[in-house]
Formats: structure tokens, sequence, C-alpha cells
């Protein structure tokens, strides 16, 4: 088991490694092989009066006219032991981890990273626990009840849900439920510490539009699981040694049933708190995922660089995580460690 | 990446048509506190009540809380809250362009020969912690950000080009123990006098002191750029807690402001809350609601609830209509081929639709079909001027044909026209002007970029407009200040033609032009400088550098909620320091 966490721990750093190296070439160097000058690299971080001066001293603080192995090592440095940056005679410190500094807001990216943290792991968590006991309950159901009323309905919704985009989806809800109807008010994030019924109240939409999408997939796949599974054997046998339906179904059924689901819902879950980039611009909630389509409009490298990595951290978590759980959903894999 | 890009794209069509489907003025404050377009010339839903929260919102991130870090007028105009000016613009409604005191307790006193302006403070300002602003404190505020290459990079250098003696000055941070040493353009006899020495005569000065660079900054307070997390206060209101971009920003009263030291700001909401990155259809529906009292950016509605609301009696009651003081227009480059020659570009300016480029715009309550360039709020326009008549506004094919023949094209020629992808009503007028051009043989290709880069390094890079045969460019305009000189000096004097950041995008270089700027910004003589400026404005339309589009019109909305409400046209949105609520 230890080496089983061991080895998929190194392979985690390993992508982790990869990522960040690929994701610099693409923000540093495709845009230099495209053409891009040094100058014109400079020149979206001075400002809307940008003189050869002051372009040529952000050349200079960035070391943008150094090789770009020394800007990478750069970059490395300052996660682990942070960054300096000079303005003249003022010092800006980018304490440890710096994943960036961004020139445009004048903010350590992480600090922003970290503070736009509780939004989205607010939204991804609440969303995941509905899409996920929503999802499996909708899904046993239907296979339980098999072509009955409530499987057509629920595999409509459950089409529904897939093909519809959170940009509608979100957009209807705010537009009926929330400015026509005035049935809920407007989205806007409360700590839950602060006060946890506001916190509620105001992601309730959010999750609710999050959780449509997601569930649709999990509903459908743990049909198809349950299904295949009730008509093996081991069910019969179950069955025919007296153990209540409900135990058959959840025990003997479901469990199977719910590999393939953990290893996607740890995919979702590690995408969404990499920020989910269409709910939080639709319900405008600040989260990491708006935070990074702002830095995508307004081309501010750093962020979006911090970002990006911060998403693959996530998702490499979580599916470590999920690794992990197979081991408890799935002895098999215990023995194969 | 592109997934995102193409689903913000559906993002945005959907929420046009999503959020009007919603609406038709439907919401819970619907009904009419004034008459439609009221606002641009009286003020409406008067009052005194204090108390309340006043809630802003904007699309974007604030720019930067920093008055001296900052270039956009919604900032100048919103920043006055708690950064107070040497002068400002007048809040009386049909005066909205003239300068008053702020801080300076009478307009500046001005030497014979136009060079020296003299400021005195009023008594009693102070700053949030209860010290007394100095003019010190001024004075260290505009050297932070116009002198030395780490001066605040968003603002304007208006100061940095007009100061005497003080080429050599380096900047705050070039001689910490004396930041302010060899800043001799500034002098401070004592703690409320401020001298300023100008190179030359440059009778707009007092529009330079509107600014917020003017505003006082206490130097052992100044964290550089970062100084935009908690800004000092020397106004009626202060930051509760830090800023930081896209968290949002609350002001509350400052009880160390003294009302009688401020003739400008009635401070009426105990309260200002600004909620940032809120998608534009959301705030027009939240506008329309009740639920918000005022869009930060200014700009008005978004095309869809603008359709809306012009349509709705009872709510377009509650808009007005002003011109926003903005020109858009056709760059039209003096130096790309084969436009370098002026007939060309007069085939240019004949050969367009105006009527087709106004309905792309979004017809009249888009703007109206100019003739030339300064815009009717600004002394010099003049509306006699009509160079290239045409039939319904249609454009003259006939003439632009033979001025194509008298610039050696008969058969016309090519030539690429650049336009801000994220602009759909600009893109329109590109293709407006592609259908109109093409009826004359001048073939246009559309080449589409982001805004964000625009202005810095494609339609604002001289080296890339030749590179790329950009012989076109739509563009706009709001001037920094409501004169001819402030209109016109950034995009038609030969002086402003820079490597980057270039805002004279025809790279007009006229000596007339040039040498009339100059000697109108010299003379105090208003007529004479009036005459001038009409001059000028004639010449520009001459060279068919400049192909205006509109002279722009803005939707703004005012909430039931919202009381005190007058448009600016110095500010070009409205008057945020009289604004009131009554929302709780």
């Amino acid at each position: 088991m230890v080496t089983y966490l061991l080895r998929r721990l190194g392979a985690g750093v390993l992508l982790l490694a990869i990522v960040t190296l690929v994701t610099f070439l693409i923000f540093y160097v495709v845009p230099r092989m495209a053409g891009q000058t040094v100058q014109q690299l400079a020149t979206m971080y001075v400002g809307k009066a940008p003189t050869e001066e002051a372009i040529q001293a952000t050349i200079d603080r960035l070391n943008l006219d150094q090789p770009i192995a020394l800007q990478f090592w750069e970059f490395i440095k300052g996660i682990f032991v942070g960054a300096t940056y000079n303005f003249g005679g003022r010092e800006v410190v980018c304490s440890a981890p710096c994943f960036g500094y961004s020139f445009q807001n004048y903010t350590e990216v992480f600090p922003e990273i970290v503070a736009r943290l509780p939004v989205t792991f607010s939204m991804a968590i609440g969303a995941g626990v509905i899409w996920l006991v929503g999802g499996v309950s909708v899904g046993v159901i239907s296979a339980i009840k098999k072509g009955s009323v409530f499987d057509r309905v629920s595999m409509g919704l459950a089409l529904a849900g897939v093909s519809l985009p959170v940009f509608f989806t979100g957009l209807l809800s705010l537009a009926f439920l929330v400015h026509s109807w005035e049935l809920f008010d407007t989205p806007r994030y409360t700590p839950f510490f602060e006060d946890p019924v506001a916190w509620a109240t105001a992601l309730f939409l959010p999750w609710i539009t999050l959780a449509f999408l997601h569930a649709a997939q999990y509903a459908r796949q743990t049909r198809a699981g349950m299904l295949e599974t009730m008509g093996e054997d081991y069910i019969r046998t179950a069955r025919a040694k007296g153990l209540p339906e409900w135990k058959v179904i959840l025990k003997h059924g479901l469990r199977p049933t719910l590999t393939p689901i953990v290893t996607i819902f740890g995919l979702d879950l590690g995408l969404v708190l990499g920020g989910a980039v269409l709910t939080e611009t639709v319900f405008s909630l600040n989260g990491i995922g708006r935070y990074a389509v702002q830095a995508i409009i307004s081309q501010d490298l750093p962020v979006i660089l911090g970002v990006t990595l911060f998403g693959a951290f996530f998702v490499v978590v979580a599916n470590l995580i999920v690794d992990l759980l197979y081991a408890w959903v799935d002895p098999r894999v215990r023995v194969a460690g | 990446m592109s997934k995102s890009s193409l689903g913000l794209a559906a993002l945005g069509v959907s929420s046009v048509l999503l959020l009007s489907a919603c609406g038709g003025g439907g919401g819970s404050d619907s009904g009419a506190s004034g008459s439609f377009d009221q606002g641009t010339t009286e003020v409406v839903n008067a009052s005194e009540e204090q108390g309340g929260t006043l809630r802003y919102a904007i699309s974007a991130n604030i720019e930067s809380t920093d008055p001296g870090n900052t270039y956009y007028g919604y900032v100048w105009n919103f920043s006055r809250y708690y950064a107070r000016t040497l002068l400002t613009y007048s809040a009386e409604p049909g005066k909205t362009t003239e300068t008053v005191p702020d801080m300076a307790a009478e307009m500046p006193k001005v030497s014979d020969d136009g060079k020296t302006y003299t400021v005195k403070l009023r008594d009693g300002i102070t700053f949030e912690d209860g010290s007394e602003v100095t003019s010190e404190d001024i004075k260290y505020g505009i050297a932070r950000s116009n002198y030395g290459d780490d001066a605040l990079p968003n603002g304007p250098r208006y100061f940095k080009e007009l100061l005497a003696d003080s080429d050599d000055y380096e900047g705050v941070n070039a001689n910490p123990s004396d930041p302010l040493a060899g800043f001799d353009g500034i002098e401070t006899p004592d703690d409320t006098t401020l001298v300023f020495h100008l190179k030359k005569a440059f009778a707009d000065f007092p529009y330079v002191l509107v600014q917020p660079q003017t505003a006082p900054v206490p130097a052992d307070a100044d964290k550089g750029q970062q100084y935009q997390e908690h800004v000092v206060s020397s106004g009626p209101y202060k930051f509760e807690g830090d800023w930081s971009p896209g968290n949002g920003l609350t002001l509350v009263r400052n009880e160390e402001w003294d009302p009688d030291s401020d003739p400008v700001r009635p401070a009426l909401p105990d309260k200002i809350t600004v909620e940032e990155g809120v998608d534009q259809n959301e705030i027009d529906q939240r506008l329309v609601n009740g639920e918000l009292d005022v869009d930060l950016g200014g700009t008005g509605l978004g095309p869809a609830k603008k359709g809306e609301v012009l349509t709705d009696e009872e709510a377009k009651a509650n808009a007005d209509n002003p011109e926003n003081g903005s020109l858009r227009y056709v760059a039209v480059n003096t130096v790309v081929e084969p436009l370098d020659n002026e007939a060309c570009r007069q085939a240019v300016m004949y050969a367009a639709d105006h009527n087709s480029l106004q309905r792309a715009w979004g017809g009249a309550a888009g703007g109206e079909i100019p003739n030339d360039v300064i815009p009717p709020a600004i002394a010099g326009h003049d509306p006699k001027l009509d160079l290239y008549p045409s039939e319904g506004d249609k454009g003259d094919v006939e003439k632009a044909k033979a001025k194509l023949e008298e610039c050696g094209q008969e058969d016309g020629f090519s030539t690429n026209l650049g336009v801000r992808s994220d602009r759909p009503t600009e893109v329109a007028a590109a293709e407006a002007l592609q259908a109109s051009l093409d009826r004359v043989g001048i073939k246009v290709d559309i080449k589409q970029y982001p805004s964000d880069t625009f202005t810095n390094t494609q339609a604002g890079s001289p080296d890339f407009v030749h590179e790329n045969e950009l012989g076109l460019n739509i563009y706009g305009w709001i001037p920094d200040w409501p004169t001819g000189y402030g209109f016109l000096s950034y995009i038609a004097h030969g002086d402003n033609i820079k490597k980057a950041g270039n805002s004279n995008i025809s790279e007009l270089d006229d000596e007339e032009i040039n040498e009339m700027l100059t000697d109108a910004v010299a003379t105090e003589d208003a007529s004479e400088q009036e005459r001038l400026y009409q001059e000028v404005d004639r010449r520009i339309m001459e060279t068919g550098a400049i192909l205006p589009i509109v002279f722009e019109k803005s939707v703004l909305y005012r909430p039931e909620s919202l009381t005190n409400v007058r448009f600016s046209a110095g500010y070009a949105m409205y008057d945020y320091m009289p604004l009131g609520t009554t929302n709780t």
C-alpha cells in the first residue's frame, strides 16, 4: 500500500513539473516564436502611456531579454524562495510560494488565488455533493425501475443536462428565477463562517446549475453500471441467500458500479476546483475561474500561468485521492499495490 | 482555452437573449422618476437626504483606485470620493465643462506671461488620520505619477510635459531621503501655496489641475503601485479595509473630513459599495430592477437593454441619451500606400456611406453623423462645415472615383482595416465601411485584434501598422479635457506620434495643424482660440486623415433609487459626487 501511494505521489509531482514547463513555454516562448518582440511583450506591462524608458525598465525588471532557461529557473526559484522585483528605488517582494506577480494589477498571484479559493471551493463542494448524490440516486432508481415513467423522465432530463451548457441553464435561472419571478436573490457570495444560511442561499443556484450539468453523466453511468451488475450471478446468489433487496442493491449492486464513478468524480471535482469558468462568470462569483477569464482577456500572463498551475495541482491531487479511494472501493487494488 | 473563449462568446450572446427576455421594465422599481433625457440638462430627483448605501457595479475590475495611476474617466470621477483634487468640473447643469475650485480656495492666479500659476489651498483639508494636507503632499502626488522610469504607468504625463525646471528630476524613488529634490517645476513657499512654473504658456492648464494626480499623497504612505490597496483619504469617504482588483471596494464615511472645507461634495450616502466583474447584461438588468444604483463604467446600457429601454415608454423616462463627448472614427493612415496620397484619402471620405455607418453604431441613439472632428460640446466645433457632402449621407461615388483618378488609382486599390474584435459595434462599422468602399473599387480586408493590445501594440504601433499595411483603423477618442487642444493634440499633432501606445494613428504630421494647435493653447483669448480650432478642424477634414463615424451618444439609466442625478460633460457620464440613494 505504501509503495502504491509513493508511486502515485511521485507520478503526481512529475506531472506537475511537466505541466509547469509546458505552460511556461506556451506563455513565454510561443509568443516569441509567433514573431512578438521582447519590446512588444514588455509593452503589455507598462500601462496606457508606454514610454521607451518604461518599456526598457520592464524588460530589465522581468528579465525578458534573458535566455528562456534562466527565466524558467527564476520562475521555479520564486515558487520555493520567493522573488523580488525592482521598481527604481522601490522593491516589491513576492513571498514564497511566488507563483508570479501581476504587473497589471500590482498584486502577487498566489495570495489572489488563495483569496478566491473559498468561493470556488464552496461552489465545487456543494455542487459536487448534489451531483454525486443526486446523479447516483437517480441512476440506481432508474436501473431498478428500468422502463418505468421515472426511468424515462429522469434519463430524458439527464440527456438535457448533458446537452445544455452552463451559460444557457445559468442565465435561464437568473433571468426567470431571480429577475422575473424573484424567487431567489441575486447570488452574492457570503463566507460560510460569517453566515452559513446566506452562504448556502447565495450558492444554491450556481450549485444546481453546475450539478445539473454533471449529475446527468453520473445518472447515466450509474444506471448502465447497475444494469450490468444486477444481471451478474453473484446478485442472484445474494438474493437466493435471502438478503433484503436494499442490501443486495446497495452492497452488492452499487459498490462495483462506484469504481468508474469515483474516477470521474475525482477528475470533475479537480477541474471545478481549478475554476468553473462559465458558472463563475454567469453568476458573477469572484472565484478562480473568473480570475482566469479576466487574466486571459487582459493577457495577464503571470496570472494565467499561476491559475493554470493551480488548476493542474487540483486535478493531480484529486486523482491521487481517487487512487486512494480505489483501494477502499476495490480491494483488488490493495492487493496489487 | 479555445473552448473557454467559445463558451464566453456564446455566453455573451445567450445573456443578451435571455436577460432581454425577462426585462420589459417589469422590475420592482420600473416607475419613472423623470422624463427621457432630463438628466442631460437638469438635476433629476433632487434631494438633500443623507444615509443609505450607494451601490455601484462594473463589468471589469477597477483600473486602479490610486488617483495617480489611472487614465479612465470613471476612476477620475469616482476617486474624488476619497481623493480631492485642486480643481474639478462644475456640477451645475449647463456648466459641467467648466472648472471650479476643489481643494483650491479660488481659481489659480495666472502671471501675465501665462507661464506661472499660483494656487492657494483652503483651510481645514485633512487626511483620514486627522493630519493636515499640505502643498508638499500635493507636489509629491504629482511627482510620483509623472517622473522617473518607474513613475506610475497608467496615467497621463501632462505635468512632465508642461512643467519647467524639472527635466533632470528622476522621480520620488531616486533619492529616498529627499524624494522631491530637483523637482523645481512646483514651488511650495508655504503649506498652503503651490506655484506651478510652465515651460511655455498653456491656457488649458486649469484642466490639468482637475486630474486626480493632483490629489495629495503622504510620502510615508506611498507604496508605489501598491498604494492602490489603501489610498489615504482626503475626501468624505475612506476605504473599509484594503482593496485588491476584482474583490470589490467599500467606502465608509471619513469622520475627519470637514464639510465646510468642501463645496463640491454633499456626501449623501453613508456607505458606497462597488462590485467588480459583473456581466454587463446583469448590471443593466439590476439597474432596471432597482437592485443597483449606478454602472460605474459610465458608458451606458449594453445593446440588448438599450433597445428594450428605448422602446418602453415607462422605462425610457428613466433614461438619458447624452452625447458623451466621444468621436468614433476611422484613422486613415497618411504613411501606408496609397493612402499617403491626400487625394486617395479624400476618395475614402467621399465613398464612405455615413448612413450605414451610423446604423452600424446603433442608429440615432448610438450617435449623430458628424461632418467634422471636434464634438459639439467643445469650442471649435463647426456645424456648418461639410467638405464631403452627399445625398442622404450615403456617400458620393462619382466624386470618390474622381479623387481615385486624381491619385492615380482609377481602378481602386486594396488596403487593410484594423478593428477591435471584441467590440461588435466597431466590427459592424468595419463591415459597413468595407461595403461602401467596395462601390468605388477600394477593397478592404478586415483584420481583427484584441482591444487590450490594440492601442499599445497594433493600431498604436506605427511599425506594426506599416508592416501589416493597416491603411484604416477604427478608433475612438474621448478628450482628456473638453477643449480643442485637449481633444485634438493627441490624435492630430505630429509631435504626438509615438512608437507604442500611439493615439495619432493616422500619423498626421501637418505643419499647418501643428502650428495652429500650438498657437491656440498659448493664447488666453477664447474667441481667438475658437477660431484657430475651427481652422484646425477644417484642415484635418481636408487632409482626409480622420473619417468621422459618429459623435457617440450613451444611454444612461437612472433607477428610482438614485437621487441628485445629472450628466457631467466633463466626465462624460453622471457626476458621481452629488449622487444619493434611497436604498437603505
